[in-house]
């Protein structure tokens, strides 16, 4: 399983942002109007009052930044998860603000906010991940123990999920609860720099709370009991990579729905380049989750879906199979 | 300048309640570097409490723990983890990493969070693999490694942190003779380099023939301690474990093992 990138970690980063770049152009090239490479140059750098200039700086480029930072942070807190809970099968969705955020979406639709604002409906769900946040902020400034905090997410998401069922149980009509459930299966269609800038910080806000923690995760590699007495401040750490999740995965479930299958199986795809070391995988799950969210959502423009082909979708289509053929492959060493 | 009077691991009327009950009363003691103390005990006498007691993973309710005459309360988590190193009993290891990556993570308290591992830590590494004869497996995966292999690696790792003084708990819980006589072989090595060793130990004949000096404890408080002579008499086991024992020589050596339960009622 273990190739070069082991001794040479970086060509991996350097590989998969050469790939996120070539994503970034593909996305800006194709959609309801195809354009060519010179054009979307043109359009990118040239005077700002063509048409291909409004075509990719105003709707492509926001998606295509949209795409990596929602992308690179499902990949990101994944393997830091996967890292903090020494759980191969965890996922951002386990501390419960996905669902919270879905939450707050479906409620938006439900009251029909979202034809008073467009951005009624990403605020609404940065509420709804906001109060699984200071759930978990309470739970983890009493000393709670990582299962303590991973059992309060279940728990946490459990209730937003039936409170969504009960709240679509009463809307009245069928357009509105299917408007719920394409939702729900994610998209960046139409998202703008709007979108961007009411998201963005938070998900920064997230990223800057995880930077570093991949020393504390390598030591949890031995146990809390043995990373605690190597000088690992293991509140400290929770802290950090819990709230860092909250954040930048409640602003991304709020911009563009809960996509699943990233943050599960983009870690078990850089393990097969760099190993399990948890430090090695955070940096390289960040940038391939962002190479496939990138790809996911171009694949979502095919004509095969009549512009209804949902991100969710895509991701778990290819995400499964893939997760699949690691399982497979990595049956030896995951015992 | 080594100072005589305050050199080495010091326990004070190390108290610790947990969920109302005493587990430990009152406990002494001190290791000196350059010796191996073995703690010993019944189950349930507070060994591996008071283990996590002074590496602070169980919060001491009472007692003063100081090391070379520093407090430890004093030395922030990073300055107490670069002096107390800790094998705890059958120590998990969570990812499928190599033998050598193990080991490294011994060296976690001296880097800073970005800081990879330099060529004197590397170096370490290999030192402390050779005496744990672990080196020729260094490239193979830590899952795949027989327990005898295992627990040499996790004793490796924790001899890797350089620390001056070294806590185990039951190291040798579950090998087989002779992976057990090498774990105590490497111990001894460990002292004879300076490092000051405490082990939990279950094998009054390691006590014996391996410790310097004994801490016998019964009910979370000392009942004995002192050279070994002095603390396996036969009154101490009778009243600790309830056993008697059996006591024989060979090669100059002294051996001794439990024999009979002490009295049936």
């Amino acid at each position: 399983m273990m190739t070069g990138f082991y001794k040479h970690p970086w060509a991996l980063n350097v590989g998969l942002l050469g790939l996120i770049l070539v994503a970034a152009l593909l996305s800006a090239k194709f959609g309801q109007v195809d354009l060519s490479t010179a054009q979307v140059i043109d359009g990118m750098f040239g005077p700002g009052d063509t048409a291909q200039s409004i075509i990719v700086r105003e709707l492509r480029l926001p998606r295509i930044i949209l795409a990596i930072m929602a992308g690179a942070s499902l990949g990101y807190t994944g393997a830091a998860l996967q890292g903090l809970l020494r759980n191969p099968l965890a996922d951002p969705g386990v501390i419960g603000v996905s669902a919270t955020a879905s939450l707050g979406a479906v409620i938006a639709i439900y009251m029909g906010l979202t034809a008073i604002a467009p951005l009624a409906l990403p605020i609404t769900a940065m509420l709804g991940a906001l109060v699984a946040t200071i759930i978990l902020m309470v739970l983890a400034s009493r000393d709670a123990s990582v299962l303590t905090l991973i059992l309060a997410g279940i728990g946490i998401s459990s209730l937003a999920t039936a409170a969504m069922s009960l709240v679509m149980n009463f809307t009245p009509n069928a357009i509105t609860v299917q408007e719920m459930v394409m939702w729900m299966l994610g998209s960046l269609e139409n998202r703008t720099f709007d979108d961007l800038m009411l998201a963005g910080p938070f998900i920064v806000l997230g990223w800057l709370l995880m930077i570093g923690v991949g020393q504390g995760l390598n030591a949890l590699s031995l146990g809390e009991e043995a990373a605690s007495t190597l000088g690992v401040d293991l509140k400290n750490l929770r802290w950090r990579v819990i709230l860092g999740t909250a954040f930048s995965v409640g602003a991304t479930v709020s911009i563009c729905g809960a996509v699943g299958f990233v943050g599960l199986v983009v870690p078990h795809i850089v393990r097969a380049f760099v190993g399990f070391e948890p430090r090695r995988i955070l940096l390289p799950s960040a940038l391939c989750g962002a190479a496939v969210m990138v790809f996911a959502d171009i694949l979502t423009r095919l004509p095969v879906g009549h512009g209804q082909l949902r991100l969710g979708v895509v991701m778990a289509i290819i995400g499964a199979p893939v997760f699949l053929l690691i399982v497979f492959k990595t049956r030896e060493s995951m015992r | 300048m080594s100072d005589p009077v305050n050199d080495g691991l010091s326990v004070k009327s190390l108290s610790v309640l947990l969920g109302g009950n005493d587990i430990l009363r009152k406990v002494s003691f001190d290791l000196k570097p350059g010796e191996v103390v073995g703690l010993i005990g019944p189950n349930g006498a507070g060994k591996s409490t008071a283990l996590k007691a002074i590496l602070d993973i169980v919060q001491a309710n009472q007692g003063i723990i100081s090391i070379d005459g520093n407090n430890i309360k004093g030395l922030g988590p990073k300055e107490r983890a670069k002096r107390l190193a800790y094998v705890p009993q059958g120590a998990p290891v969570h990812w499928p990493l190599t033998v050598e990556r193990i080991v490294g993570l011994g060296r976690t308290p001296h880097l800073n969070p970005w800081q990879e591992l330099g060529d004197a830590d590397q170096q370490i590494i290999q030192d402390v693999m050779q005496v744990t004869d672990c080196w020729s497996m260094r490239d193979r995966i830590v899952t795949t490694l027989s327990g005898g292999e295992r627990s040499r690696v996790l004793l490796a790792r924790a001899m890797a942190v350089g620390a001056p003084y070294l806590l185990a708990d039951e190291p040798t819980a579950s090998l087989d003779p002779l992976h057990q006589l090498q774990v105590m072989e490497i111990m001894r090595k460990v002292a004879a380099a300076g490092v000051g060793v405490l082990i939990v130990m279950h094998d009054l004949s390691f006590a014996l023939r391996y410790c310097d000096r004994l801490v016998l404890l019964t009910g979370g408080a000392v009942l004995a301690s002192g050279t070994p002579d002095e603390v396996l008499t036969d009154a101490n086991l009778e009243a600790a474990f309830e056993v008697k024992v059996s006591r024989w020589d060979e090669d100059g050596e002294q051996f001794l093992a439990p024999h009979r339960v002490k009295a049936l009622s």
